[in-house]
């Protein structure tokens, strides 16, 4: 078995997503190789050449996968992936905009977000929210999986020396292209991969009252997310939601706080090591998965928590 | 300007669904079906088209038992124009589902395909995008706002670090995300006229598509449940805890 990993870059950073499908890789077994397409990429490349278990890392520099259109990526990996028994990348809004795309190129119908590996044709994944986990075998003879991040442990990134070779075929199909981006500039972690979240939720009634958040978060070095009651009501953004929809996350601590617990939420933050909620409702569904819970209103208990930390 | 949009039939997303009593698939058996969500987000940004004088046209399409005909019956009230139902009681995968539709794409040639980015029971989030490689279209996924011009739509869609706007060649794909809109609800009149409004009906052997499925589903089973945790007193109670028994902060 062979298996190639699409790299998840922003053309000078790996992202550390990127380790997880590795990791999935690894669990299937067999040779990984790593594509990096994009633009003026050649850092990740190198960077991607350091992971010990990767044998090869293909680039594909070129202008036309800069923004990585799905247009364009899809036919450059579906070309090269037809060398491969597996082509995997972790569930970003990246890859699940690609990788069907990919898969339907090659005729392989696509397994999403798959939460384990139980042989090189068998994955468990959620459904329906994450309230079932289905189990689902492949006949395609070329398997087109995208992975969930959290569900596996990031393999290191340092000591390997994988050679790195170069794609020469451009893919630009010329229909689409890229206006511009309005990205979240925080100094704090990134929600998927921070150690610790504090995320809140209708409870905190504004996007001023967030600031409680931050102030806890910088304090703990933690992220801040929303449930989509937050986001819906306008009180912060929509890259900061934390659920089936939005982000999914698995940190060692994740504090809910003013979040009723609506499955749509737990769907993104259930498999986190200690959950603690704060809410004053003493029946909010959000207990029924908390470690610790705080009955309480959370305007008085969080800049109480703040000052004691 | 001719807009295809497609809806799925799926459980009510308020329903709490369970495996059935040998584990190998989700019990459906009288729970209560309506249209998913984000497919009734695409029905909505397809009649604001319309509104605007946009959309000449909105032609809803579905896939899935008889039945699947109440969901499109809903999309008529909402504001389409005629309705087809590609019926079969196979369960279809998304690539199969992508290519019935690329089948009626290609005697519909719309201007614009809207879907939802996923449907809430498979959560799959693939089959806009594979009617996009299919069709050979440009795709706009997860849209949170469209601005659509004579030939090109700017689609703004929410990804990992915010928000993107790309600009597409027509025809497109578009799926929604949930801030596309906030979806009307049919009024009776609107209910009433929509019985009389077209529907047709196909089978996927009519439109000579091979949907034999690809996956097998071995079993559904429920997640692992998290222990009960404990209440705490007071805020150093939980620092306590937090620092002492969890051992996650410092």
């Amino acid at each position: 078995m062979s298996i190639l990993v699409i790299a998840e870059h922003n053309n000078s950073q790996l992202n550390p997503a990127t380790l997880s499908s590795i990791a999935a890789a690894q669990s299937i077994g067999g040779e990984i190789d790593v594509l990096i397409a994009g633009y003026s990429c050649q850092s990740v490349a190198e960077q991607a050449s350091q992971i010990p278990s990767v044998e090869k890392v293909w680039v594909a520099d070129n202008a036309a996968y800069q923004q990585f259109l799905a247009e364009n990526m899809a036919p450059l990996i579906a070309e090269l992936g037809t060398g491969y028994s597996h082509i995997l990348a972790t569930a970003t809004t990246t890859a699940k905009n690609i990788m069907p795309r990919v898969a339907a190129l090659m005729d392989v119908q696509a397994i999403s977000d798959i939460s384990a590996v139980i042989s090189e044709d068998t994955f468990k994944r959620p459904i329906y929210a994450g309230n079932l986990i289905a189990t689902v075998q492949t006949t395609d003879s070329i398997k087109v999986l995208t992975v969930r991040g959290t569900a596996f442990d990031a393999v290191p990134n340092e000591g390997g020396s994988a050679c790195i070779e170069v794609v020469d075929k451009v893919q630009d199909l010329g229909i689409s292209s890229f206006v511009d981006e309005q990205l979240a500039v925080s100094d704090r972690p990134e929600l998927t991969t921070a150690n610790i979240v504090i995320s809140g939720g209708r409870g905190m009634a504004n996007g001023d009252n967030f600031d409680l958040l931050y102030s806890i978060a910088d304090k703990l070095g933690a992220a801040v997310g929303a449930s989509r009651a937050a986001v819906d009501a306008g009180y912060v953004p929509n890259d900061m939601q934390v659920g089936q929809t939005g982000k999914i996350v698995a940190p060692d601590l994740y504090i809910a706080v003013g979040i009723s617990g609506a499955i749509q939420h737990l769907a993104g933050m259930k498999d986190s090591k200690i959950i603690v909620a704060i809410n004053k409702d003493k029946e909010a569904p959000i207990f029924s998965v908390a470690d610790y819970g705080l009955v309480a209103d959370l305007f008085a208990v969080l800049p109480e928590l703040e000052a004691s930390l | 300007m001719k807009i295809m949009v497609t809806v799925k039939r799926v459980v009510d997303y308020n329903l709490k669904v369970r495996p059935n009593s040998d584990n190998s698939d989700v019990d459906l058996a009288n729970v209560k079906m309506s249209i998913n969500p984000f497919c009734e987000i695409a029905v909505e940004e397809a009649v604001r088209l319309k509104e605007k004088g946009i959309a000449t046209e909105i032609i809803a399409v579905s896939l899935g038992p008889q039945q699947a005909q109440e969901q499109l019956r809903t999309a008529l009230a909402l504001g389409a124009d005629r309705a087809i139902l590609v019926q079969t009681d196979e369960n279809l995968e998304p690539l199969a589902v992508a290519k019935c539709l690329k089948a009626i794409w290609d005697m519909e040639k719309p201007d614009i395909v809207l879907m939802g980015k996923q449907a809430i029971d498979g959560d799959n989030n693939q089959t806009g995008q594979m009617l996009a490689a299919l069709t050979g279209c440009a795709q706009g996924t997860f849209a949170s706002e469209l601005d659509v011009e004579s030939n090109r739509v700017k689609v703004t869609r929410e990804v990992d670090g915010g928000l993107q706007t790309l600009d597409l060649a027509l025809p497109a794909i578009v799926t929604s995300d949930l801030r596309l809109n906030e979806p009307r609800y049919a009024s009776l009149p609107n209910i009433m006229k929509a019985k009389q409004k077209p529907l047709d009906v196909q089978t996927p052997q009519q439109l000579a598509v091979d949907i034999s499925p690809r996956t097998k589903l071995l079993g559904v089973e429920p997640p692992a449940q998290r222990q009960a945790g404990i209440m705490v007193e007071d805020v150093a109670q939980l620092i306590d805890k937090l620092k002492n028994e969890a051992k996650v902060i410092q």
